[in-house]
């Protein structure tokens, strides 16, 4: 690829001046501590995420990044403050915001495919056999796992269990894609293939996504923008940081962008001052 | 031991020196447990010898045996049955007796997962009823029923509650949230959580329990057959030393050793086929 592919991609694309498709404000967690007190994880974090942006969320751990995604995905409330996807309040979870967690969460007495399908069959009820069996096809086919489909998840390596995790969720097509830490647990030559497979999928078929990771590489080679928090308790958002390059990106052409190490050296600067800061 | 013995033989099978686990297996899976029942005999041998009158040696027990060995299925009358007769009629008491056991204890163990107010006023209840003896429950089986077929099949459907009740609960209360929250973004209603989540995942926890049930059922229907007498082979056993017919009473003690192993094999098996796991991992 050429290094034309890294010119600054046009603002427009993000279309800043309409209402966001997912809305955080206001918001912040607590959990109640076992002395009747109270442990704030989140303060007042406000974010808006657009229809087909690819926003990465960084931070130190313990901060908070996971439970944030739990807010958006439905599966944990929010202690005080309001978020919505296209206008309407997230009270509960919902097929329209898809998980992929940190640790696959495969049903491991189901097969590659029936896991996938047990995601189809529960979301698409109106689609016929065949129109069912053909999407997890096409979704086993997009991240490679046709050979693997009839195994069960521990017969897979840890970095197919991620494909199946991604699979699963891009199956039922959801309006949102929420992924904590998909490429953690991976070593480096599995996590740099699978974050190209899930960029080529993106850049095909764009959509919301809310990305958690540890890594300011992956969220500069992924994301539209970078969300960096400070370190808990009461973690805030400490800084945004947009990642102008145009996608399709190249890895290879992006290492030799000047710009991407300003970026780079940024984000570490940021999360460098917020190291230990309140421990 | 015979399944433990078979999963060495799988492993053995799978390695590719095949010419020197070719012995390691024949030492693994007959050299040693030869040498097991062999010690066996001869502490039956040393035995015997002491009190001879009473206890017959090894091959004489075979030798006295040798008509119920060769005609399990022999029909003399009332009261005059081969061997393979009572073990059956034993069977089915205790299959009877443990299905429904299993029938009612699997759901109250999900009640009692899913529901911390069941757990708690049922709990002090299992924890009390748990350790008494099933045979306890005989004289007030036989003073509802008043009928020694159905007081039996009572006896063991008590005996095998317990500890299905205790693992399924345990097994429904330790399904992993992870699996729990998956259903939940997929917006799948609860009812169906119970039987396309719940279940499946606490499948190995219900089986340990059904698998340990079973185990006891078996051990207590021979005490209970001794008590309430009738077609069976824990009757036969006191029958038959009743009769100072030791060689019998050695027969029938294999038999019921056989059979209890026969059983454990069986439920692991239905196990594996329900769960469509394969347990020794291939390749
Ligand atoms: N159920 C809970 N009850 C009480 N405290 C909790 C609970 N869940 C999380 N926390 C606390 O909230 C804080 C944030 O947790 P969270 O898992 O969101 O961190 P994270 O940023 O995802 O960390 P990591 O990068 O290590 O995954 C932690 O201090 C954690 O101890
Ligand atoms: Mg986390």
């Amino acid at each position: 690829m050429t290094k034309s592919t890294l010119q600054t991609a046009d603002t427009n694309d993000r279309q800043p001046e309409t209402a966001g498709f997912l809305e955080i404000k206001n918001l912040s967690k607590a959990y109640p501590t076992g002395n009747g007190g109270e442990f704030v994880v989140l303060h007042n974090i406000n974010l808006t995420v657009q229809e087909n942006e690819f926003v990465s969320l960084i931070g130190h751990s313990g901060c908070g990044k996971s439970t944030l995604l739990k807010i958006v995905a439905g599966l944990e409330r929010s202690t005080s403050g309001l978020v919505t996807l296209e206008g309407r309040e997230i009270r509960k979870p919902g097929s329209d915001r898809m998980m992929v967690f940190q640790h696959y969460s495969l049903l491991p007495w189901l097969t590659v495919r029936e896991n996938v399908r047990l995601a189809v069959d529960e979301v698409l009820k109106d689609a016929s056999r065949a129109e069912k069996a053909s999407l997890v096809n096409e979704h086993l086919a997009m991240v490679n796992l046709m050979p693997a489909a009839n195994k069960y998840p521990d017969e897979i390596s840890g970095g197919m269990k991620q494909r199946v995790g991604i699979a699963r969720a891009l199956a039922i097509r959801p309006k949102m894609l929420l992924m904590d830490e998909p490429f953690g647990a991976l070593d480096a030559l599995t996590r740099g293939k699978l974050q190209r497979q899930v960029l080529d999928i993106w850049e095909a078929h764009r959509q919301a996504v809310l990305m958690v990771t540890h890594d300011v590489d992956e969220a500069l080679y992924m994301s539209d923008r970078i969300v960096m928090m400070t370190n808990g308790p009461a973690a805030q958002i400490g800084e945004i940081l947009d990642v102008p390059f145009a996608h399709p990106r190249d890895r290879a052409a992006l290492r030799e962008n000047p710009h991407y190490y300003e970026l780079r050296n940024h984000a570490l600067n940021f999360l460098d001052q917020h190291f230990g800061a309140d421990d | 031991m015979v399944q433990l013995s078979i999963m060495a033989l799988f492993v053995a099978l799978s390695q590719a020196t095949w010419k020197r686990t070719k012995l390691v297996l024949l030492r693994d899976t007959v050299l040693y447990p030869a040498l097991g029942f062999l010690g066996i005999l001869l502490l039956w041998y040393g035995i015997a010898s002491l009190r001879h009158e009473l206890m017959p040696y090894p091959h004489e027990a075979v030798i006295n045996n040798l008509d119920f060995i060769t005609h399990p299925f022999y029909q003399g009358g009332a009261g005059d049955l081969g061997i393979g007769w009572l073990l059956l009629a034993s069977l089915r008491r205790v299959l009877l007796g443990f299905l429904l056991g299993a029938v009612v204890a699997i759901p109250l163990g999900f009640l009692i997962g899913m529901y911390r107010p069941a757990l708690l006023a049922l709990n002090p209840i299992i924890q009390i009823l748990k350790p008494v003896s099933p045979l306890a429950w005989l004289p007030i089986a036989l003073a509802i029923f008043n009928l020694a077929e159905p007081s039996a099949i009572f006896v063991i459907f008590i005996t095998s509650l317990w500890s299905t009740i205790i693992n399924t609960a345990l097994g429904v209360s330790s399904v992993s949230k992870d699996y729990l929250d998956v259903a939940r973004v997929l917006e799948m209603p609860s009812w169906r959580q119970v039987y396309k989540i719940i279940l499946p995942a606490s499948l190995p926890y219900i089986f340990t329990g059904l698998r340990i049930s079973l185990g006891i059922a078996w051990l207590v229907i021979v005490a209970v057959e001794m008590l309430t007498g009738g077609v069976g082979i824990g009757f036969f056993v006191w029958d038959e030393w009743s009769r100072l017919n030791l060689s019998s009473v050695f027969l029938a003690v294999f038999v019921i050793g056989i059979t209890g192993l026969l059983l454990d094999v069986a439920i692991a098996q239905l196990e594996a086929l329900i769960t469509h796991r394969r347990t020794p991992k291939e390749g």
